[in-house]
């Protein structure tokens, strides 16, 4: 288990002081010029050997992803977008980060656009967060101050200024592009890639959009060093992260783990275990709502990290852990999810558009039962038709629940659509 | 369901001075020439200050930004948080139904609201009081069930808590928002299992609490002195 | 230029631009892929997903190939060029799969359907699809939308290319359709159901790849497969956009625009597309003589009879042209004149065309140098109803970052324009300052009929010929499809309209109906339309419409252009070089041909800029020596778009859009 000291988020649950000066008390602030002064080259070279990988969900490693912006400007201004629009069902961790431990994100923007050449930096928030916005807003104002951000920032000679940004309900404005379409004031819908944001994001600029905890996280690797935060979690998963676990276990709650850590362990050390005891445990969704879910069996196993998960046609995703007990109706639990991402597509490409909605009906009659065995298997092929061919991944994400379903669960559709058919059968014969 | 914008509309819109003053700030925080940016917050300020997004406002707003009434428009209606028709006079109450929720007891909270306020989204109850909908996912998982009533979080509900906090809305008291199980955020209720050495430690009421309780604003219109009737 | 890359199609190796993009390449290729959203002349949506192909070795996924360009595919890893497949198991179980989302909620309503017949859907269905639905849930109702009168809307139908919305907020320059709502709920709409207020809109019909917008004036009238299809020129403005007339039987369908990448690319305006009904109502279809103070029917013989009798008479005969005369009535009549020792003129509006210098009366610079413009002076003119095809292109021009500074009436001409003045001291100045501009080379100059008109038109056109002799070049702006035909062949008179007329007593009118002729001199109409010439008129020689003879138009830039005949003129009235022909064997001194042919040998033989058709011809660069600019302003010269010439004042679609075009606006835009 992660000891305290190796947490970063140490004040996760807001019971110390959030403010700057609580903050800096628990280490965040602490040598910011002088990790400045060391040079673009050499936070991104930090940041990549760290071993980080997007928080999220689609796990790009960050170093990586921050090298892609031009060395220098060719006259159009670089910015840092950071995406804190949180919508994937399940996830709330950013939520905590931004509330209780506001300086480490803020510093880790001044950090992290430094790095790419950026002089501004705008964090897009989800709209129904108001007191997340009103306290990471505060502590904004708190940095400016305090002349933490603002010309000559923390004393580093790099003038930077940070604008919080809120959205209004649209799940969509999580995927990047969408997001600097909102940003930009338009409808979040998704642009097409290439150009990609590095050459050509927010207002025609280079742009970087990253998660909230992969920037908070970058102070303290780089104040603690690469092979610090390297040091958790299996090769190429490293880190700490921080999880969201909801649903049917005892004790749900956001935590900072390290990468890697076996699900039966997190659940049980931290959640109280599954509701019921650990045998009552019907299936997992580990990583937010566009991952497919894993059954019992898989979870005995399953270690909390992008590659086991991936390889067992799942996803870390957000690392929100969606646990789901014995008395739960797995079909319609996978039904809201569909409900979900028909509620949320943008609308703008064609088998998104109208495969969602048609996906959520077959699975409203699979709920019930009312359906012909033929049509679980007609889904799992729409659910292919939808996958790989939209613009964005919303698609993927609507296709791979159903999909997870399908591929665990067949039996429970196919027992439900006996159950009802053989009544209805009897009728017939009358 | 199509949004359309209500049948009944005001026929004007200003901003307050407060909240125009206030809308030229944001405007400011983006480059020149790039004002349309701050359509969401400026739609969003208007709906604050009305309790909904009126046609007016929706073309108040376009032309202060410089932005054809169709674009704000296509704006007001993409995003579900505007919302498109007059909300009860105290309280417009939020479930959140997705997947966390649904299998923690949303349903059975939806069912409240049924019942109590009104029996189908966004029709006001009949004492012109409350109207509700349900949402997706809030982002407040660990705390399921939940509901966003104004700009707070109620968390942990039950039924019975959440039928408790609408008649205190109803008798015009403003109730604690937040976990509602005693929890102080989103650490394991029976304890922490890390950073335990704040045990103890923390102040009455988490950071988002006690901004509500210090801003007593959760379901106050802004810059509207006389509030809602 | 940059270098070309090569790329694989399914088997060919082909060598493309790089900013090519997938789809591109693969049309170059000879390889069609089906698309619904992506439109050549449009930005690119990216949303249907029909025209997916596979990159063969990129990612497991197939490529938007209307978006993805040829520079951003990688080489094979020994070297060699990309390959894309647009055949593989991959690309057909995608298409497969996007036409099967499409049609779940789209009805089947076909046999009912305008678009029956031209419809991609319906095409790319047969092609691509599979023939069998697994779509058990209900289908989707959207509300119609009231465009107005031309515009039929089916919303259920609609497939969200946003064609529509891209076509008019790009190139019409109107922001009133959009999407609102989101995904499967999301909806095209205008802004809360507003009429459309631009001229342009129609071509929207043709945008639309299935049938959610459809003519309303051409509704179920006839199914594609009954007309009789004709390709020809528009005489509706001097742009002389290419159209396509559909009749049936001996009645105009429909008109639809044709590719001409030069002249109007694939758009025409709502007046050369709705403007047919016109074409049936109030026509010329037999002789009159006036008799008593009374126009009365009559046969050929008498009316042609009286009209040479008229003639042979006078002293002094005048014929003038109007805006719809082609050439070879023109010349015709010129040569029937010259006979009779009468004055010719088609300046009817007054404009001070300098007879004999073309690069002054057409200018130096085409349509198409609008698109490399950094900067353009409009000159007492207003594209946006004097021509909107062509203020289209400007406004293209100007998305695309040139600067549009006008000196003249002010107007919405869908774009942002510095307004230099109204009249011509701020012209002076203009001038000036353009002299000492960096960017001087890079002017064009659109000079239009209202900057002409005035006594000092001549200095007016020069100084506009100086600004554009450091520049790209001038465009004089005509507004009548005959003037730049009727000026190449000479059809003029020193002293202009007002010499013409001055003491004749006897004055040929071959349609020109909006010039008022004195009380006076006897008058031979000849035209089509029972309109203001024919009142005035003692003889009518009834003639063809533009739709019904062949005939050569020379537009705004100099361009000729044969109009051919899409159906025959109505009851007894006849082609108009026809007409003039019978008359002078009437007068005894028969012109010396007797087909189309014959007549358009000898105009090439004496006026070659007018034969070789389609080409511009080159001509010298002539500056007119400066003058004395009077005071005051250039006016507007078009009152109402829809109501300019005597077919579209016939029409009743004209009619409606007019009276609702003077109407207030019913959606304020603040
Ligand atoms: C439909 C959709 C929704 C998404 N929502 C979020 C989100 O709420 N927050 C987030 O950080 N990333 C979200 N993403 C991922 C972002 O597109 C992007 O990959 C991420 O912000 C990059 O940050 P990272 O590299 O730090 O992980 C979403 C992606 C998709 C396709
Ligand atoms: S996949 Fe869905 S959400 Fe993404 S761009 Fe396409 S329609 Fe929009
Ligand atoms: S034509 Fe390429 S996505 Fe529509």
């Amino acid at each position: 288990m992660l000891a305290d000291q190796d947490r970063i988020f140490t004040n996760l649950y807001g019971m110390a002081d959030c403010g700057l000066a609580g903050a800096r008390a628990r280490g965040h602030w602490d040598g910011t010029a002088g990790i400045i002064a060391k040079g673009r080259e050499w936070i991104v070279a930090q940041i990549k050997e760290s071993g980080l990988r997007g928080r999220g969900g689609a796990g790009f490693p960050t170093g990586l992803k921050w090298s892609f912006m031009p060395r220098a400007s060719d006259g159009r201004p670089h910015y840092l977008v950071v995406n804190a629009d949180e919508s994937e069902p399940g996830t709330c961790k950013d939520r905590e980060i931004m509330r209780h431990e506001p300086h480490a994100l803020i510093e880790g923007c001044l950090v992290a656009s430094f790095a790419m050449g950026a002089n501004a930096c705008y964090i897009y928030i989800r709209g129904e967060y108001v007191r997340e916005r009103e306290l990471l807003q505060a502590a904004i104002d708190e940095a400016y101050e305090a002349g933490l951000i603002g010309s000559n920032a923390a004393n580093s000679g790099w003038d930077f200024d940070l604008y919080l940004h809120h959205g209004a309900g649209a799940y969509i404005c999580g995927e990047e592009t969408a997001l600097l379409e909102s940003l930009e004031g338009k409808k979040g819908m998704p642009r097409m890639k290439p150009p990609f944001p590095a050459g050509a994001g927010l207002y025609g600029c280079p742009t970087t959009v990253n998660n909230v905890e992969s920037i908070a996280v970058a102070p303290t690797i780089l104040r603690r060093g690469a092979s610090w935060f390297a040091g958790f979690g299996r090769p190429n998963n490293q880190g700490t992260k921080v999880f969201a676990i909801s649903g049917h276990v005892n004790n749900p709650c956001v935590v900072e783990e390290s990468m890697s850590i076996p699900m039966r362990e997190l659940i049980d050390r931290h959640c109280g275990g599954v509701r019921g005891g650990w045998d009552n445990l019907k299936a997992v969704i580990p990583g937010g709502a566009s991952v497919p879910c894993l059954p019992k069996a898989l979870c005995d196993e399953a270690v909390m990290d992008f590659d086991w998960l991936s390889q067992h046609k799942s996803g870390l995703g957000t690392a929100a852990v969606i646990v789901m007990d014995r008395s739960t109706d797995v079909v319609k639990a996978i039904w809201r999810l569909s409900k979900f991402y028909k509620h949320e597509s943008c609308g703008q490409c064609t088998p998104c558009r109208e495969g969602t909605g048609w996906m959520m009906r077959v699975m409203e009659r699979l709920v019930e039962g009312n359906a012909h065995p033929g049509e679980i298997d007609m889904l799992f092929d729409i659910s292919k038709q939808v996958e790989g061919h939209t613009i964005c991944a919303l698609g993927d994400a609507a296709a791979w629940p159903i999909q997870g379903l399908i591929r665990h669960f067949r039996e429970e559709l196919e027992d439900r659509i006996s159950a009802r058919r053989r009544p209805e059968s009897a009728l017939a014969a009358e | 369901m199509q949004r359309r914008l209500h049948p009944e509309q005001p026929d004007g819109f200003e901003f307050s001075p407060s909240n125009l003053a206030w809308a030229k700030s944001q405007i400011a925080k983006y480059p020149a020439g790039r004002q349309a940016s701050a359509i969401i917050p400026l739609l969003w300020r208007a709906q604050e200050q009305e309790g909904w997004l009126t046609r007016a406002a929706i073309e108040r707003v376009s032309s202060m930004l410089g932005m054809s009434p169709m674009r704000g428009l296509e704006v007001a209606t993409f995003y579900f948080m505007f919302r498109l028709s007059p909300p009860g006079s105290v309280a417009h109450v939020q479930v959140c139904g997705t997947t966390t929720c649904m299998i923690c007891g949303a349903e059975d909270l939806v069912e409240v609201c049924r019942r109590r306020i009104a029996p189908a989204p966004h029709q006001v109850s009949e004492d012109g009081k409350f109207s509700w909908e349900e949402v997706e996912c809030l982002g407040a998982c660990a705390n399921a069930p939940m509901a966003q009533i104004g700009k707070d979080y109620y968390e942990d509900l039950t039924p019975e808590i959440f039928e408790g906090i609408l008649d205190r809305f109803a008798a015009g008291e403003v109730p604690r928002p937040g976990p509602q199980n005693g929890r102080y955020a989103s650490e394991p209720k029976s304890g922490l299992t890390s950073l335990e050495s704040l045990d103890g430690e923390a102040p009455a009421a988490s950071p988002s609490v006690a901004l509500a309780l210090e801003m007593g604003d959760t379901v106050a219109l802004v810059g509207n002195a006389e509030g809602r009737g | 230029m940059t270098e070309l890359r090569k790329v694989v199609i399914d088997d060919l190796e082909i060598e493309v631009e790089p900013e090519f993009t997938l789809l591109q390449a693969c049309e170059q290729a000879g390889v069609e892929i089906p698309r619904f959203c992506y439109h050549e002349r449009l930005s690119i949506a990216g949303n249907c997903r029909m025209c997916l192909v596979e990159v063969v070795g990129g990612p497991p996924k197939p490529t938007a190939s209307c978006a993805f360009q040829v520079k951003d595919l990688r080489p094979g890893r020994d070297g060699s060029p990309p390959r894309v497949s647009t055949n593989s198991p991959m690309v057909r179980k995608a298409r497969e799969g996007v036409m099967e989302f499409l049609l779940i909620n789209h009805p089947l309503d076909c046999p009912i359907c305008d678009q029956g017949g031209e419809c991609d859907l319906q095409d790319q269905a047969m092609a691509y699809g599979v023939d069998f639905s697994r779509y058990r849930e209900p289908k989707r109702a959207v509300e119609d939308l009231d465009l107005g009168p031309l515009v039929e809307t089916h919303m259920t139908r609609c497939i969200s290319c946003t064609r529509c919305v891209r076509f008019t907020t790009e190139v019409a320059g109107v922001e009133q359709m959009g999407q609102t709502g989101r995904g499967e709920d999301a909806e095209i709409t205008s802004y809360l159901n507003s009429t459309l207020d631009s001229n342009l809109q129609g071509n929207i019909i043709d945008l639309c790849p299935v049938g959610a917008l459809t003519s309303k004036p051409y509704a179920f009238t006839a199914r594609p497969w009954e007309l009789r299809k004709t390709e020809t020129i528009d005489a509706m403005d001097a742009l002389g956009s290419n159209i396509r007339v559909d009749a049936k039987g001996s009645s105009i369908m429909r008109i639809l625009p044709r590719n001409h990448d030069g002249v109007n690319e694939e758009w025409i305006s709502d007046k050369t597309r709705f403007v047919w009904d016109g074409l049936r109502s109030r026509r010329l279809d037999r002789p009159y003589v006036r008799k008593g103070g009374k126009l009365q029917a009559a046969t050929w013989d008498d009316a042609l009879g009286a009209a040479a009798k008229a003639l042979a008479r006078g002293n002094s005969a005048a014929a003038i042209a109007g805006d719809l005369a082609p050439v070879e009535a023109m010349y015709a009549l010129k040569r029937l004149m010259e006979g009779c020792g009468g004055k010719v003129e088609c300046r009817v509006d007054g404009a001070r065309l300098p007879a004999g210098n073309r690069s002054a009366y057409v200018g130096n610079a085409r349509i198409e140098d609008v698109g490399r413009a950094g900067r353009i002076v409009l000159v007492g003119c207003n594209p946006r109803v004097e021509a909107p095809v062509f203020n289209a292109r400007i406004r293209a021009a100007w998305l695309a970052g040139a600067e549009i500074v006008a000196v003249g009436q002010t107007a919405d001409l869908t774009y942002e324009c510095r307004h230099a003045g109204t009249g011509r001291d701020s012209l002076t100045a203009l001038a000036q300052e353009t002299f000492e501009r960096p960017d001087a080379d890079r002017t064009m100059v659109v000079v239009g009929q209202g900057a002409l008109r005035g006594a000092d038109g001549e200095a007016v056109l020069s100084l506009a010929m100086r600004i554009a002799g450091q520049g790209l070049g001038m465009l004089v702006l005509h507004s009548a499809a005959s003037r730049v035909g009727g000026m190449d062949i000479g059809f003029n008179c020193d002293g202009g309209i007002d010499a013409a007329l001055e003491g004749a007593d006897t004055v040929y009118n071959l349609g020109a109906d909006e010039l008022d002729i004195p009380e006076g001199p006897f008058v031979i109409y000849q035209g089509s339309h029972g309109d203001r010439g024919a009142k005035r008129a003692d003889v009518i020689l009834p003639g063809a419409a533009y739709t019904e003879e062949h005939g050569t138009f020379v537009n705004t830039e100099g361009r000729p252009q044969l109009a051919a005949q899409a159906a025959f003129p109505p009851g007894e009235s006849k082609s108009n070089w026809a007409i003039v022909r019978a008359l002078s064997s009437a007068m005894g001194n028969p012109l010396p041909f007797n087909t189309i042919g014959q007549l358009q040998r000898e105009i090439a033989e004496h006026h070659p800029v007018v034969a070789s058709l389609d080409e511009i011809a080159d001509c010298e660069w002539r500056p007119l020596p400066e003058g004395k600019l009077l005071k005051g302003e250039f006016p507007p010269i078009i009152e109402n778009f829809y109501q300019t010439n005597p077919i579209a004042r016939a029409s009743a679609i004209m009619a409606e859009l007019a009276a609702s075009s003077d109407r207030p606006k019913q959606v304020a835009a603040e």
